[in-house]
């Protein structure tokens, strides 16, 4: 018997070595942690329960029969972040560089089965060259599988993605229909085709790195929704974004135990619009002020820097921020804040996140780059997101609220729930300038009266009141006490129910 | 009394002012600039004028629409704090011709000593010793480096109407003789209207002491001892103290009464400042005579018990002096830091913008100590570029100096400044530094301490021990938190480990975190420290009893961990369990990009000019191009021999803190 179990450990003690000593020395030169360091790192300690420790793959071609290491090149299983399910994929890159043969994909399969089945997330950490060649059309199928299965998840459990290693070729189709990817600084690199093939075909000649690195895909492409700084960064940043997440679609928002005021005052609120219009101010000042803890956790920092998004907490739970900063562009809506904002967005309800919208918008960005890019139907996708989500909505606008972008985002008319406006606020169909320039177009060579006509407007619309006359604008609110008054919204929201039509699935303007 | 009067300045000063005159039962009056529309100095008046666009120069120096302020308001009398028409003979006269008092000297002594070559002969006439130097004035840089030579350098070139450290260089050498001439001589133009120069010996290994005086208008003048502001950046104060740790009786004694005799020569009243250099045979030279409030009176306030702003009103009043000499003494030490939005780690270059956190240490008057805070702006409020970035005069008092330092370096702890750059740490690090604690320091002491300029804080292994245990326990708090989120799986929570590893400053220390009621325990592998705290997530100031001494800190996040300031360190504290901590030393060091081909913009501000082209060669230490940035120009200078490959500014541009302005090969 005692031999038996000894016998257990030993493949177990088999399984756990990977690729062996060697590979694992080499990884670990290269700054990347093993897979199942990895899980280790993203998992309580002591929770991780293992599925398919030993599954082999059953490729004869090429030789490949005479190596069959147990767990073929991926480690499956769940565990607990804080003490809440989760299930986890690590790629092991010492096993045939993590490739995806037809097991590989089936162990990715059986826990992406079990997490919609029991509501939980599923978190991928992919570290992997690609397809196991040797394997032909049975690796394709293999990736064809979990697609449909992250397409199946999408929306019912969240999808985290972190990209650990190299993720090329139909790999990066997985990572791309979650909800978020996040990448490791230097070491991971995402694309369709590598440098090699573009080289070939359009003789451009580039980096790994540079054609799909971290900083390319934070910035550049917005494939990635963060980067990290290593592998330890990595994996604790992933668990406190999951401590923000809803296990499943059926579930609220989490509340954790919060230390902080829900009335806190912050009468420096009262000085954060500029005496000029056109100066411009952080917003994320207001969002760290109105944030439990001033803990905030920012989804694409660096990608279309004119809206902010991300996650805070209101009296412990859970909420997504959407804010036009005018730091960058005015805080202007333009293609990329649109289709950034309207992913964000989506995602909170779909996973049942109350929405707070901070606003200040000159308008859409204008321009034949614009236009030409399609930005009548990037905007519209904002647009549609928030119209068409049911979770709490509230509202403030700070200062400008400008034309379109006053109706996308978020206002009274795509069922806000809360609308509340500071004093500073000029909710208008444009500018005073602009609009006096076509209201009195006739006296467009008279500057003086022009000046008189921009007045006018001015102290006529330059403000909250006439919205908030017509039941625009619910309240205009002392910007001081802005935390409190949001956080008595959201708390009011709390039993909030209201559904869409039934339909198989809206067509939002992809 | 007055019934009401008007203070022609601002910020800080503007406050303290209105504070001893509401005291005294004063009405007050405050001007304001368009960029000082939310000041808290217009807050704090019983009555506020506006006067004008955010430049001094069209509005705070403006005499006209000061008088028209008063006139508007009906003010009797006129404090002008320091700085702008403070040292204003034609001021003074304004005032007069209108029968309004000014809260100040006499404009004749004012202009006797308001140009340092007449108010230099006229110390020699009184018998005060004096620096030797050229008195006349200066025509041109040429003439500069020859009168530099005469003199022997080094030499120090002054603005003759210069203050504050503004218009002054020092030279080494005939090229930089040429190019501080040209400079003083324009930051004069622009700061004082007055762009007249003089050289004189630069004594090397000065102190600065000087000696306030307070007269009235009935020929009585006092000493009121000496203040010790030997700690100054490029001729700026930054910590003043008093008494000094170096003059005996003796020689305060004779450098107050020199002081009386020359404040006596040109009838001078009110209060003043005689400023010396004193080398180190306690040999003093008068410097010059500054006929206003100095920004670091309060430390003779709380060393005397006098209120100097409420003297002064008096005596404009004329009222007698109230005290005789035999009845000023020295009651304990006072410590004064300036803090200023200068960035400590950029060289001290000006920061401006939005203070999006302010919060000052607590004022206390005590029999152990005193805390007190002179400052002109609040939480929200803005730093401008128009005026000098001096936020606050944070001001201890204890009855030894060690006591008053040991109050300074906690008040300097929970001073929480956020938004701008400021020097906190750079003020903590000079509280830390034993010349400074030692009291043996000179006017070089930042130059020679801080060569390379400040580079932050190593903090000593016992105090990095109680850091450590600090955040360990902060740390385990924190992570009992996540664990309560809702959603958990019923009977497998995850349990919080009582082993952890704390890395901070290269070391990392295992400690063992044993909780009970009311604390922890922090054993560490050599030894135990006990920990107590309300600290709870979130909040910034977290004040902790380590081992029965309280530690204060502010708490930033880093991912893992906690970014801790203390005592001017800056520190990265990641709380790891054992197996993290393993895996993180697997991690690689990264080293930050390399911009050591590039010239990076040190700070906000505008090119000035752009002294390169593309393609040129040039040598260490040529001037590049020149940055204004609070009225300062900065000129920047290649570090190394090379060639200019792309420059991506031009005059006119306004940048923002490291922009990159141009690129070598």
């Amino acid at each position: 018997m005692k031999d038996i179990l000894r016998e257990l450990e030993g493949r177990r003690e088999s399984a756990r070595e990977g690729g062996g000593q060697k590979r694992i020395a080499a990884q670990h030169a290269k700054g990347k942690l093993t897979a199942r360091e990895r899980i280790d790192l993203l998992l309580d300690e002591g929770s991780f329960e293992e599925f398919d420790m030993f599954v082999a793959h059953r490729c004869t071609d090429f030789g490949m029969e005479k190596s069959r290491p147990y767990g073929d090149g991926v480690v499956t299983g769940w565990g607990t972040i804080n003490g809440r399910m989760v299930y986890v994929f690590s790629q092991d890159f010492t096993v045939f560089g993590g490739s995806l043969s037809e097991t590989h994909a089936q162990k990715i399969c059986k826990i992406m089965d079990m997490a919609i089945q029991n509501g939980a997330p599923v978190i991928g950490l992919n570290d992997s060259g690609g397809a196991r060649i040797q394997e032909g059309v049975a690796s394709l199928a293999g990736y064809a599988e979990v697609f449909q299965r992250n397409i199946m998840a999408s929306g019912v459990v969240p999808q985290i993605s972190v990209i650990m290693g190299p993720c090329a070729g139909g790999a990066v189709y997985s990572p791309a229909m979650t909800d978020f990817i996040f990448m490791v600084k230097d070491s991971s690199y995402m694309f369709v085709t590598g440098p090699d093939v573009v080289k070939t075909v359009t003789n451009e000649v580039v980096t790994a790195e540079e054609l799909g690195g971290a900083s390319t895909h934070t910035r550049k492409s917005s494939v990635a929704d963060g980067a990290f700084e290593n592998d330890v960064e990595a994996m604790a940043e992933v668990r406190r974004l999951v401590d923000f997440l809803p296990l499943n679609n059926r579930d609220k928002a989490p509340v954790r135990p919060f230390f902080d005021e829900p009335g806190r005052v912050e009468e420096s609120l009262d000085t954060l619009i500029p005496e000029n219009a056109n100066t411009p101010y952080d917003m994320k000042e207001l969002i760290l002020k109105v944030a439990d803890e001033a803990d905030f956790y920012e989804i694409q920092e660096d990608f279309a820097k004119n809206i902010i998004t991300g996650f805070i907490r209101l009296e412990g739970q859970t909420v997504g921020v959407v804010a036009n900063q005018p730091m960058v562009l005015a805080g202007c809506l333009d293609i990329d804040s649109s289709r950034k904002a309207a992913r964000f967005v989506r995602f909170c309800d779909a996973f049942e996140i109350p929405l707070l919208t901070l606003v200040d918008v000159p308008g859409f960005l204008p321009g034949t780059g614009q236009e030409y890019g399609g930005v009548i139907k990037h905007g519209a996708k904002l647009l549609f997101a928030y119209g068409e989500a049911t979770v709490p909505k509230v509202t403030v606008i700070t200062r400008k609220a400008y034309g379109g972008a006053y109706d996308v985002m978020a206002s009274k008319h795509l069922r806000g729930d809360f609308n509340y406006a500071w004093p500073t606020a000029e909710i208008a169909v444009m500018g005073a300038k602009g609009a006096t320039e076509i209201i009195h177009r006739a006296d467009l060579n008279d500057p003086e009266k022009i000046a008189q006509h921009a007045a006018d407007y001015e102290s006529r619309f330059a403000n909250p009141f006439v919205a908030a006359e017509r039941g625009f604008i619910d309240e205009v609110i002392q910007p001081r006490s802005t935390r409190k008054r949001v956080s008595r919204a959201f708390a009011s929201l709390r039993n909030k129910k209201l559904k869409n039509p039934w339909k198989k699935h809206d067509n939002i303007p992809l | 009394m007055f019934k009401k009067i008007l203070i022609a300045n601002r910020g800080e000063i503007a406050c303290r002012v209105i504070k001893s005159a509401r005291k005294m039962g004063i009405q007050t009056v405050a001007v304001y600039s368009d960029a000082d529309k939310h000041a808290l100095h217009v807050q704090m008046a019983d009555e506020a004028v506006h006067i004008g666009p955010p430049q001094a120069n069209q509005s705070y120096i403006v005499i006209d629409k000061i008088m028209d302020a008063i006139r508007q308001t009906g003010a009797e009398a006129v404090h002008p704090g320091y700085g702008f028409l403070s040292e204003n003979r034609l001021f003074a006269e304004a005032l007069e011709a209108e029968g309004v008092a000014f809260i100040g000297p006499p404009a004749s002594a004012i202009e006797a000593m308001g140009d340092k070559i007449t108010s230099k002969k006229l110390a020699q006439e009184a018998g005060v010793s004096t620096v030797p130097g050229y008195m006349g004035l200066i025509e041109d840089a040429e003439e500069a480096v020859k009168i530099s030579n005469q003199v022997g350098y080094p030499v120090m070139i002054k603005a003759s109407a210069g203050g504050g450290g503004k218009g002054m260089r020092i030279a080494w050498n005939d090229a930089e003789a040429r190019e501080g001439f040209q400079s003083s001589k324009n930051e004069a133009a622009n700061s004082f209207g007055d762009d007249r120069i003089f050289i004189e010996k630069f004594v090397t290994q000065p102190r600065h002491i000087e000696i306030q005086v307070l007269g009235d208008k009935h020929g009585n003048v006092l000493y009121l001892n000496e203040r010790e502001c030997s700690i100054q950046r490029r001729n700026q104060k930054v910590v003043e103290e008093a008494p000094s740790p170096f003059l005996d009786e003796a020689t305060r004694k004779a450098m107050g009464e020199q002081s009386v005799a020359l404040a006596k020569a040109v009838d001078y009243c009110s209060a003043g400042t005689v400023e010396f250099i004193v080398d180190g045979d306690k040999n003093f030279y008068f410097l010059e005579m500054n006929t206003r409030l100095q920004v670091e009176h309060p430390v003779t306030e709380l060393i005397t018990g006098i209120d100097l702003v409420e003297q002064m009103i008096k005596v404009a009043w004329g009222d007698k002096l109230a005290m005789e000499q035999k009845d000023i003494g020295i009651n304990g030490w006072a410590i004064e830091n300036r803090l200023y939005a200068e960035d400590p780690y950029r060289g001290f270059l000006p920061s401006i913008g939005r203070l999006s956190r302010y919060r000052p240490p607590e004022e206390v008057v005590e029999q152990s100590h005193v805390v007190r805070n002179d400052t002109g702006v609040y939480e929200g409020g803005e730093i401008s570029m128009y005026y000098d970035p001096m936020i606050a005069k944070l001001c201890t008092w204890a009855p030894t100096r060690g006591d008053a330092i040991e109050a300074m370096r906690d008040a300097l702890d929970s001073f929480e400044v956020e938004g701008i750059g400021h020097n906190l740490p750079f003020l903590s690090a000079v509280m830390d530094h034993p010349k400074f604690v030692s009291g043996e320091m000179t006017t070089a002491f930042i130059e020679e301490e801080y060569p390379e300029g400040f580079q932050g804080v190593e903090l000593p292994e016992p105090v990095l021990k109680k850091i450590a245990a600090a955040c360990a326990a902060m740390h385990r708090v924190a992570e009992i938190r996540r664990t309560r989120v809702s959603g958990r799986m019923d009977n497998h929570e995850r349990r919080v480990g009582t082993d952890w590893v704390v890395s901070v400053q290269g070391h990392d220390y295992p400690v063992v975190v044993r909780a009970d009621h009311d604390g922890s325990t922090i054993q560490f592998e050599d030894s135990a420290l006990r920990v107590t705290s309300d600290w709870t997530p979130g909040d910034q100031l977290a004040v902790v009893n380590v081992a029965g001494e309280e530690v204060v800190l502010k708490v930033g996040k880093i991912s893992g961990g906690f970014r801790i300031r203390s005592r001017g360190a800056d520190l990265k504290v990641h709380v790891r369990s054992p197996r993290q901590a393993d895996l993180a030393k697997l991690m690689p060091e990264k080293l930050p990009p390399d911009t050591s081909k590039m010239l990076l913009c040190p700070m906000p501000g505008l090119v000035v000019k752009i002294d390169v082209e593309e393609g040129q060669e040039v040598q260490e230490g040529q001037a590049l191009c020149t940055i204004e940035a609070m009225k300062m120009e900065n000129i920047l200078r290649a570090e190394r021999k090379g060639v200019v490959s792309k420059i991506n500014a031009g005059a006119g541009d306004s940048l923002a803190v490291d922009e990159v302005i141009m690129e070598f090969e």
